[in-house]
């Protein structure tokens, strides 16, 4: 049975990634994000390299005007539904710090916005009784740290919504996928200097789209970020406020 | 657009570069940058000298934009932006029944490059170079992007071949071939000597040929090689397993001369005396390196140089003579090619001549280098001239014998890029933009 993917944030690096992926084998995509252009041409590439449906739709976290028109498209597939969201954003800390009407923007982009999207879509995947939905939080959503805390607590919020959202599909056969990656070579990294462990995108996606083929429900990738984040968690709090790392 | 100081070689890793550099995943990325802080463009620099640096200025790595924009599948003509790699797009088309028209000697090189190098490949005695395919590119100006057809002529030619002069190109279109299939049957047949291989080159009437040659072999056995002769074809073959890495720079010894010349002896007589046939997937035929990723790093830390020329038939015996001298140098290591070349070339800088191309592998070290500029001062008296993809030696007063064209271009390149935003490094050892 044919399977197409609603990807949200699809002009992301990682998502560029995942959905050329799953494009090559043959899935359907629905690529949703803000650019526009960019968003045709990576339908164009995908529908090349073998996506049996390539379509550009708007998708705006910050808009939720926008996601009506990407259910209604949803409703009207045929086959099993999934959706993967990459969506999110990271101002500097220190911008932040300086502006705090940047948190909600943040928090909308990173957490509201998805888990709006995903409520609304839920009735649709339990309809359809299978499904993935991929939901792709970071490590920096494991602790709140001086560095990029209110990313991280988004971060947390959307795991913590992810890990409901399963325990909710799970029992229609929708399964659903936390996605922790760690710092990834993307254009929001590019050009910060010492990120540990960088990994790729194709790395990260090819991760992703296994995890969700074996119904991993939380993944670590690369996985050199479990045993990282298990001693980061392990802190004691008394020791961790103290730390910069 | 966020900037990135990177220290970043060619693919011989000899000569070295630091700066800061760009890396656009969306068009309009590219565009905004062109437009504030235009820089030479840059792809999986495979060029194995300093083609793919820019010391202490700014570049902009083409690598993420790499999506295939359009393909019609009635005429095969396909529209892909010019960070591809060439081995993506095979890998992609060949299970549908096409091949990139012209592919190099690796799959890593990008489109953008290849267009930028005017690459040629083992079927360029009939095919011709891959900028010969180009029916149609779109150069990243300042003033956004600008569509190229063979129709502005002096532009065209002054891009293709033209090592990034005329600006970042955004991306190109032409046409793949009609393949039988995803496999190549190979002939392989073992060469004697010199004498016989130039024939068996000149006589192919194969689609893909290329000489293999042992260039530490000298006596009665200068030039003995191996010949291959591949057409496409169907049937299945396992994919070539790939991703074998080289973890480290190899130990000074690896290549010695003892080392390849036994290798060199194994390696010609693991053909049988009769020849035989092989079938081998595609990659594995046309990327036979790839398969072994950073293999660069095997000539250890110094790096290594690679020097080919090509010259006219009528100047065989030169090449003969630069042969000798390089099996008495016990210098070469085991990746030595011969093939011949046809007339086919896109551009006023472009490489390919009709004639004879021997290219070879070397070690970094004083005497390769002495010996390096001694074949480059034969090729330009048997009237040749130096692939600038593989240069990382030659000298610039040799530059109008070998490229009588670069007035042309020059006059072009000052028009489009009168600052000289698009400098590399090659380009100022070997004074290419200095007026003439």
């Amino acid at each position: 049975m044919s399977q197409t993917w609603i990807i949200l944030g699809a002009t992301s690096t990682i998502a560029r990634a995942f959905a050329r992926m799953v494009a090559t084998r043959g899935d359907g995509v629905v690529l949703a994000g803000r650019d526009m252009a960019e968003l045709e041409t990576i339908a164009a590439d995908c529908g090349i390299r073998g996506a049996q449906l390539a379509e550009a739709i708007r998708f705006d976290a910050r808009d939720p005007a926008s996601f009506d028109p990407i259910l209604e498209r949803a409703k009207a597939l045929d086959g099993t539904i999934s959706a993967a969201v990459f969506v999110g954003s990271m101002p500097p800390q220190e911008e932040i710090d300086a502006d705090p009407s940047l948190v909600d923007g943040t928090i909308t982009d990173s957490f509201a916005g998805p888990a709006r999207f995903l409520t609304a879509l839920a009735p649709l995947l339990e309809d359809r009784g299978k499904g993935t939905v991929v939901g792709v939080g970071s490590v920096a959503g494991d602790r709140g740290r001086l560095g990029n805390y209110v990313y991280g607590s988004s971060k947390a919020g959307f795991h913590a919504y992810l890990s409901g959202l399963r325990n909710r599909l799970g029992r229609s056969g929708v399964h659903v996928v936390t996605v922790k990656p760690g710092t990834v070579d993307t254009a929001m990294t590019w050009g910060m200097d010492k990120l540990p462990f960088l990994a790729q995108p194709e790395k990260v996606a090819g991760d992703i789209l296994r995890a969700a083929d074996k119904k991993k429900d939380i993944l670590y990738t690369p996985f050199i970020w479990w045993p990282v984040m298990t001693i980061i968690r392990a802190i004691p709090e008394r020791i961790f406020k103290k730390m910069q790392i | 657009m966020r900037w990135k100081t990177v220290e970043y070689s060619g693919w011989g890793r000899v000569h070295k570069a630091s700066g800061d550099m760009a890396r656009p995943e969306r068009v309009a990325a590219l565009l905004d940058t062109v437009k504030a802080e235009a820089a030479p463009a840059l792809g999986m620099r495979r060029s194995y000298g300093d083609a793919c640096l820019n010391s202490d200025g700014k570049a902009i790595d083409m690598t993420r934009l790499d999506r295939i924009l359009a393909f019609d599948a009635e005429t095969g003509l396909v529209h892909v932006e010019a960070g591809l790699q060439i081995g993506e797009l095979l890998k992609t088309f060949a299970p549908k029944g096409w091949l990139p028209p012209v592919m190099p000697g690796t799959g890593f090189a990008t489109i953008g490059g290849g267009i930028a190098m005017d690459v040629h490949g083992k079927n360029h005695h009939g095919a011709g170079s891959f900028g010969q395919h180009i029916t149609e590119f779109t150069l990243a100006t300042p003033d956004g992007p600008k569509v190229v057809t063979p129709s502005e002529d002096a532009l065209f030619k002054a891009t293709i071949g033209g090592l990034g002069q005329t600006g970042p190109i955004l991306s190109a279109k032409f046409k793949l071939l009609k393949a039988k299939g995803d496999v190549m049957v190979v002939t392989e047949r073992r060469v004697k000597d010199w004498e016989e291989f130039l024939p068996l080159l000149d006589n192919s009437d194969a689609t893909y040929t290329v000489g293999w040659i042992d260039a530490t072999a000298w006596g009665d056995n200068l030039g003995r090689g191996i010949l291959e002769e591949a057409e496409t074809g169907g049937g299945l073959v396992r994919p070539a397993k790939r991703g074998k890495k080289v973890p480290m720079d190899a130990p000074g010894f690896a290549l010695s001369p003892p080392v390849v010349r036994s290798f060199n002896a194994a390696y010609w007589r693991k053909v049988p005396a009769k020849g035989r046939t092989v079938v081998k997937p595609i990659d594995d035929f046309f990327f036979p390196l790839d398969k072994i990723r950073d293999w660069n790093r095997l000539y250890g830390k110094a790096g290594f140089h690679q020097f080919q020329c090509v010259v006219p038939v009528s100047e065989a015996e030169a090449l003969r003579e630069m042969m000798e001298k390089i099996a008495r140098s016990g210098l070469a290591s085991p990746l030595a090619v011969l093939k011949r070349m046809g007339p086919g070339r896109a551009g006023y800088m472009s490489f390919p001549m009709e004639g004879y191309t021997l290219a070879l592998d070397f070690r970094n070290n004083d005497k390769a280098e002495r010996l390096i500029l001694k074949l480059e001062d034969m090729t330009i008296a048997a009237k040749g001239r130096i692939y600038l993809a593989k240069d990382a030696l030659a000298r610039s007063a040799n530059i109008a014998a070998m490229y009588p064209e670069h007035a042309e271009w020059l006059k072009v390149v000052q028009e489009m890029d009168p600052e000289g935003t698009y400098t590399t490094d090659i380009i100022r050892r070997l004074k290419l933009r200095d007026p003439s």
